[in-house]
Order: C-alpha cells, then structure tokens, then sequence
C-alpha cells in the first residue's frame, strides 16, 4: 500500500470501517510510513477532542414535555368517527352498530358525516400545499422518478402518469395525511392552476362513477377505479378538472392489477 | 373492515405510546442535530417539535428498523427547509460534488481573523469553546457529519441513509471536514 492510497483509508480506518483485509493493509503500511502515521495520530487525537469536548446539547425537559402535549392534542383533534377508513359509511355495519352498540351508535350519528370531514381534508391539504410552498416532497415531471419515490413510505404504490401531452404536466407527488392515513399526493399543474391528486385503495375494490363536488371554492372530483379511489381538487373550473380527471381515468386503467 | 368506535377509541392513545416508545428515545439525538444546524435553542426546539409531529403523521409508514435514522432524516430536513425559509439557505444537491471540493477552500479562505471581535477573541481563550466554535462555523453539509459521526457515532451507512447521500460522499466529506477542522483549530490556535 502506498501513502496516496493510506491517505484515503485512514478515515475509514480510523472509524472502524474498513474490511479485515485493508485493516492489515493499513496497519501495515503506518507502522513503515511516518508521514501517514502522523496524519493518523492527528486525526485520532481530533477525533477524541471532539468526543470529549464537542458540545452535545441535550433535549431540555420542556420540549419533553411540550411534545407529549402536541402529540396527544394531535390524536383528540384527528378521533373522528369510525367507519372511515378506509371508505365510506358502512350501512351494513352502521345497522349492525346501532342494533348492538346503542350507547355507541348516539355518538356515532351525533358526529358530522365522514365525507364531509374528508373533503375538509382534502381541501385543507390542497390549500395547505399551496401555502407553504410544500407541493411536492419529490419535485419531478417524470413518473418513473415519481412512482418508486413512494415504496416504502406508503403499503400500496398509486398510479403515476404524466400528462404533459394533454396539457397537465406533472410536478410531483407527496406524502400527505387525510383522514389519519398517510396518502400518495400527486402534483400536476394545468396553465397557473395547481391539481392536486390524492389516491389511496379503495374500500371493496368498487368502482365508483366521478362525482362533483365543491367547497370553499375549491372544485372537487372523485372516482373509484381497479382498486383505487381517487380525488382531484384544485382551483380550476369543474370542466377542465373533469377533462384532467378523465385523462386520468384513461391512463390509470391499465396500470392496475 | 371498518373498526367499531370503541376499538378505535382505546387505538389512538395506544398509537400515541408506541410512538413516543419508539420516539422519545432519541429526542437528544434529535435536538443535538437540530441545535448544531439551526445554531440556536429557540430555532432547534421549533424545528425538532415540528419534525416530531411529521415522524408521528408518517407513523404508519415507517416499517423499518432503525428509527433513529428515520427520526434523524425527518429531523434533517425539517431543519434545512427552515434555514431555506428562513435564512435564505440553498441546498444544492446537484452541486453537491462542487460545494464537497470548493466548499472547504473556500470556508478556509473566509477565515479572516481581523473580522472577529474582541469579545469572540477571549471566548476562544478556552479551548473547548474555540473547538465548538470551529465547528459551528464549517459548512453545513460538513457540520453535519462530524455530528452525526463523532456526536452520535453512527456509521457510514447510517449518515448516508441520513443524509441521502452515497456512501463515498459520506466519506469524501468526514475527510474534508476533519481537515477543515483541524486547520480552523490551527488558526486559532496561532493567533491567540
């Protein structure tokens, strides 16, 4: 081994991670080579002085015990009413809660509707995305960049297609949070307007026919399809996010399986 | 499929104690990062309950087996999104290479001793100080591995799932940080 080369593995092997073989290697060559065993000597005495004297600077107790506070407010805000996740209303099992739980089934109707509260997520992520300037955790006009960012942070991988073609390019996709579940948003863009689509799989596997709706002046679509359900919301008027939407519907089928 | 209200109800506080099992261990951890990037108690504190609260939305998501990692990289990029926001702080990852070799020669040609105050001078006096404060000074993305490294003493592959970067940038920059280091230590040492 030769001193260019020593130079390169003294970190390594200063930090113990370097292969049995190379350990030797380096040893070796230190115990013959003056020059680098000074370089090692100096940056194993850096090392210590920073271990020793380096400043950690722990977690004071207020933020302890902020954070428990935060957390739990968090979950109080997020307790919402059950059957909603993750579909819709389940009639079957809502009749069945209120025959068998009828001490449940006052609190269960007294709650607003859990669509409602979903399109207020929906809406409140949308807004919130434009806000912060957070649209897109991964910033790319390519769904192959775009698909595999998802693996791992989410148990599904939603359909990604990039529509520049047909006038909505694709910006990126996020992970987000509606209704308590992490969910796949995808970022697409249509002249100034920002489409945000959240997709997540759907209850039963149903298919469900797109359905219009607005709130705060926010146009809202959705649609099930092959396993996924689907919710486009942005500021753009209802005729082109449908255009948006059936483009989606067009490319999303066959990816599904 | 769907839970019954009473099952979801006993769920939440549940959901909340695993995560704070899981969390809190390494909230030291997390705050020592915070404060080493964002250099100040009242900024670390703000980043690392923010991260805190995104690690508990993406709860769900995480199946892996190192949290620490998981917690450190939220934490990470909470605080470098605050610095963009508020401190008009550019990562430049594409340039990441650039700034790993023209970073360092550059922070040593910032080293001007005649900029320092008086009061800076006598604080250096004391050589752990001038040590933390050596460090506090490098370059962010270097700052960083000497924290995580020498003040957690994770490994390579720990630091590179981190940091997002490869592996041999890891190491290309724990050696240029170490050098970086010691020649601050050395200046400083010169002039006091």
């Amino acid at each position: 081994m030769n001193c260019a080369e020593a130079k390169d593995l003294v970190h390594l092997y200063i930090d113990q991670e370097l292969d049995l073989v190379r350990v030797v290697e380096v040893d070796k060559h230190l115990q013959s080579c003056a020059a680098c065993r000074a370089l090692y000597d100096r940056q194993r005495a850096l090392r210590s002085t920073l271990k020793s004297d380096g400043s950690y600077h722990r977690a004071p107790p207020e933020l302890r015990e902020r954070l428990g506070f935060a957390l739990r407010a968090e979950t109080k805000g997020a307790a919402r009413p059950p059957a909603r996740w993750p579909g819709r209303w389940n009639t079957g099992l809502a009749i069945a809660a209120t025959v068998l739980l009828s001490v449940s089934a006052v609190l269960y109707l007294a709650l607003p509707a859990p669509h409602n509260r979903l399109v207020d997520d929906l809406v409140s992520s949308h807004v919130r995305s434009l806000m912060v300037n957070h649209l897109a955790d991964v910033a790319s006009s390519d769904q192959h960049t775009v698909k595999p960012w998802f693996n791992g942070k989410l148990d599904y991988s939603p359909p990604v297609d990039d529509l520049t073609a047909q006038g909505f390019p694709l910006i990126g996709g996020r992970l987000d949070y509606v209704d308590d579940h992490p969910v796949a948003a995808l970022v697409y863009r249509h002249r100034l307007h920002v489409i945000n689509l959240f997709v997540w799989p759907s209850e039963n596997r149903r298919e469900q026919k797109l359905r219009a709706s607005t709130r705060q002046g926010y146009n809202l679509l959705n649609w099930a399809q092959a396993g996924m359900e689907f919710w486009a919301v942005s500021d753009l008027n209802e005729a082109e996010l449908k255009q948006f939407a059936d483009e989606i519907s067009a490319m999303s089928a066959p990816h599904q399986s | 499929m769907n839970d019954d209200s009473g099952a979801r109800e006993l769920a939440e506080p549940h959901h909340v104690r695993r995560f704070e099992e899981l969390a809190l261990p390494h909230l030291d951890a997390a705050y020592n990062l915070a404060r080493w990037l964002t250099r100040n108690d009242h900024d670390a504190h703000d980043v690392v309950q923010e991260a805190y609260m995104r690690a508990f939305r993406f709860f769900d998501g995480f199946h892996g087996d190192n949290a620490r990692s998981w917690l450190l990289a939220i934490v990470r990029n909470t605080c470098y999104t605050w610095l963009r926001q508020n401190r008009g702080f550019r990562v430049n990852t594409s340039l990441d290479e650039l700034r790993d070799s023209g970073a360092a020669d550059a922070a040593l040609a910032a080293i001007d001793p005649s900029e320092e105050d008086p009061e800076k001078r006598m604080l250096r006096e004391d050589d752990k100080t001038m040590l933390n404060h050596a460090l506090g000074r490098l370059p962010e993305e270097f700052r960083e591995v000497l924290v995580l490294k020498e003040l957690e003493d994770l490994s390579y592959r720990e630091i590179a799932a981190i940091t997002g970067v490869p592996l041999g940038t890891v190491m290309s920059r724990l050696s240029r940080a170490r050098k970086l280091l010691h020649k601050h230590l050395q200046t400083s040492a010169q002039e006091s």
